[in-house]
């Protein structure tokens, strides 16, 4: 397997407020290999966001990254950094780019200029090498003519012409990881499904590794290698894709799977969740998830589960998975899932 | 039931709806389009943005003035200046479900009276203890509770404010319902939860649906019928599967192949068609709407309508 790039270790965010301390993330651990693409799926307020925010070091103020929280990149503990040392890897060996485009973008300052910026703060280079390479970039995202493209403003670019903008302002610096944070939210399908292919054929000429943030589990499929499901700051799943979507373990992951109808889903109703994720001002004891979940047992509520392995890339916390657990029968679209794994 | 047998309970024939933007150029939102709506049925209304779709439901229930063309409900030209009463009964019987519960629900007002407004307007309560009542069944009758009467919109989750929008528009008991894209909002495990809940309430109350939407999935799953939008035109409607299974116009193959499945073996097979909207030579062939197949329509000049025939033939 590739080298890990990205080893994220117990990491724990919360957050001040009015009404107290909001535990957005309750210690997630994951790793990120060279090259690869791993989605990170969940509701909103499951802690997806606030996660890769914690990894460039861009939470709000009233945010802290806990301690006991580890963050490795490349032999660096990013969350001992100072601002300085943190804005080097910024832009540079970690980029990202958002799901609006427009709030990402200057609107008062030629998309050209824009692209330069951190060619000339990160990489050295003078105005006109910055100027060639940004030429260059805009070309690299599929835009024509980018000798006239360079000149204009963002309001002159449509939504998904805007994305592919941030995508070269984000690559501008050959960044080791990407992360997207819903980038395709905003677009049409169409123009979702470009925006995508774009992403993937970067991802295959220049190696970077890439976490993708979406709840969309159509575009999970489509972009990820591994996938992390998220719910109400923890990882509840993890593994290849291929395992989470033909094998999922966990009774969360299983319903939002089973919510989503297929082309082929019929006149029965949809499987669908009962009740809404909790508050993390006052997190519940053991498994989140258990309030909602037709398949708790008596231990979820008292106990957190720990990860249980299945395969050497495929974890789940579930005490579903402990040996002693009884057998139950998942949802029926489940059930087929597991049956056929794919067709 | 077949389909000629159906009540039509929704006529639109012919609608424009045009925005003049200054005193050169005019917004064409919706350009000269034509479908029938069943009594009890879900139709489909899908499209990018910018395709009309809003426009449509908007001009269909009078939120705007149509450019031209005419909207028949129950048998009633509605699209013209309707008097005072016949106003208050077309109002009466056709609500609408938006897309943001956030917005569309008055932040200062208690769910109760947000309810209530049409029973109100309508005079439908005999006292206010009928009034409340009615609210308390309504509540329920969407999965929220009697406590929740008392309490300001701020105080729910997305999820549980459309399920208030949904509360209001039934509140006077409307045969037709307008929902534009009413689950756009919600997170996954809450969509299915709306969708389910308008399913049931479909069926115990013989409502009638246009549902508007973008994700092409869901309006398959909920729609027994669909129509496509492309810059303002519907370019194909057909039975739900069948638009699915064996659609015809390059648009709506176009659309369909850009739908990421929760399915990674089926995305790595993906072939993404595009589509070119100048492949059609409507300048030199004039295009009309056929009825390729029964209940299929499609838009395409003469020629290109041949072509279409010839696949169907193929399939």
């Amino acid at each position: 397997m590739a080298k890990k790039i990205l080893q994220v270790k117990n990491l724990q965010v919360s957050f001040e407020t009015h009404g107290g301390e909001v535990q957005a993330v309750r210690g997630i651990t994951f790793d990120l290999h060279e090259g690869e693409t791993l989605a990170i799926v969940g509701e909103s307020g499951s802690g997806k966001s606030v996660a890769t925010k914690a990894l460039m070091g861009i939470i709000a103020s009233n945010g802290q990254i806990k301690k006991d929280s580890s963050i490795l990149f490349e032999e660096k503990e990013i969350t001992q950094l100072n601002e300085d040392e943190l804005q080097k890897v910024r832009g540079k060996d970690i980029a990202m780019i958002f799901q609006d485009p427009m709030t990402s973008l200057n609107p008062v300052m030629t998309i050209g200029k824009q692209i330069m910026e951190g060619i000339i703060k990160h990489q050295g280079l003078n105005r006109s090498e910055a100027r060639q390479k940004a030429i260059e970039l805009i070309e690299l995202v599929g835009i024509d003519q980018p000798d006239k493209r360079f000149k204009q403003y963002p309001h002159q670019f449509s939504g998904g012409m805007r994305q592919r903008i941030v995508i070269a302002i984000a690559l501008s610096c050959n960044p080791k990881i990407l992360i997207a944070d819903e980038p395709t939210t905003a677009l049409d399908v169409t123009i979702q499904a470009q925006i995508l292919e774009l992403i993937k054929d970067l991802q295959a000429k220049t190696g970077v590794a890439v976490i993708f943030i979406t709840h969309d589990l159509g575009v999970v499929a489509n972009v990820a290698d591994r996938v992390a499901v998220m719910y109400a700051g923890k990882i509840v799943e993890i593994g290849t894709s291929d395992e989470v979507f033909y094998q999922p373990q966990h009774p969360y992951t299983w319903g939002l799977l089973a919510s989503m109808p297929s082309l082929d889903t019929d006149d029965e109703a949809l499987y669908s969740i009962p009740g809404s994720p909790p508050d993390l001002l006052n997190p519940p004891v053991g498994d989140a998830f258990a309030l909602r979940s037709q398949y708790a047992l008596k231990i979820d509520h008292e106990q957190e589960p720990p990860f249980f392995k299945i395969t050497d890339t495929h974890y789940a916390a579930t005490w579903l998975l402990h040996e002693n657990a009884p057998k139950v029968t998942p949802p029926s679209v489940i059930q087929k899932l597991w049956a056929e794994g794919g067709k | 039931m077949s389909v000629e047998e159906r009540e039509v309970i929704l006529e639109v024939k012919h609608l424009k709806q045009y925005f003049r933007l200054d005193k050169r150029s005019v917004v064409k939102a919706v350009d000269d389009i034509s479908f029938e709506i069943y009594k009890g049925e879900t139709f489909g209304l899908v499209g990018e943005s910018g395709s009309g779709k809003s426009t449509t439901g908007r001009a269909i229930i009078k939120l705007y003035q149509p450019t031209s063309g005419e909207v028949w409900f129950e048998g009633q030209r509605v699209d013209t200046k309707l008097s005072h009463s016949k106003k208050k009964a077309f109002n009466k019987k056709m609500q609408m479900i938006f897309q943001d519960p956030q917005a569309s629900l008055n932040g200062r007002m208690k769910v109760e009276d947000i309810i209530a407004e049409g029973i109100d307007v309508h005079n439908l309560a005999t006292s206010k203890k009928d009034r409340l009542n009615k609210v308390f069944e309504l509540l329920e009758t969407v999965g929220l509770n009697r406590e929740h009467a008392n309490r300001y919109p701020h105080e729910f989750s997305g999820g549980q404010r459309q399920r208030i929008g949904i509360a209001r528009a039934l509140a006077i008991e409307p045969s037709f319902i307008i929902a534009d894209e009413p689950i756009s909002a919600l997170d996954v495990s809450i969509q299915a939860q709306v969708v389910n809940l308008m399913n049931q309430l479909k069926k115990e109350r013989g409502l009638t649906y246009l549902f508007i939407a973008h994700d092409l999935s869901m309006v398959k799953y909920i729609s027994d019928r669909v129509a496509v939008m492309n810059k303002g035109k519907i370019v194909e409607i057909a039975p739900s599967d069948e638009l699915y299974h064996a659609p015809l116009h390059p648009y709506t193959k176009s659309l369909l192949s850009a739908i990421p499945l929760p399915d990674p073996r089926t995305e790595r097979r993906r072939k993404r068609i595009g589509y070119d909207p100048s492949i059609h030579n409507y300048s030199q062939e004039k295009p009309k709407w056929l009825e390729i197949r029964k209940g299929h329509w499609i838009y395409g000049s003469d020629s290109e309508l041949n072509d279409y025939e010839v696949e169907l033939q193929g399939k």
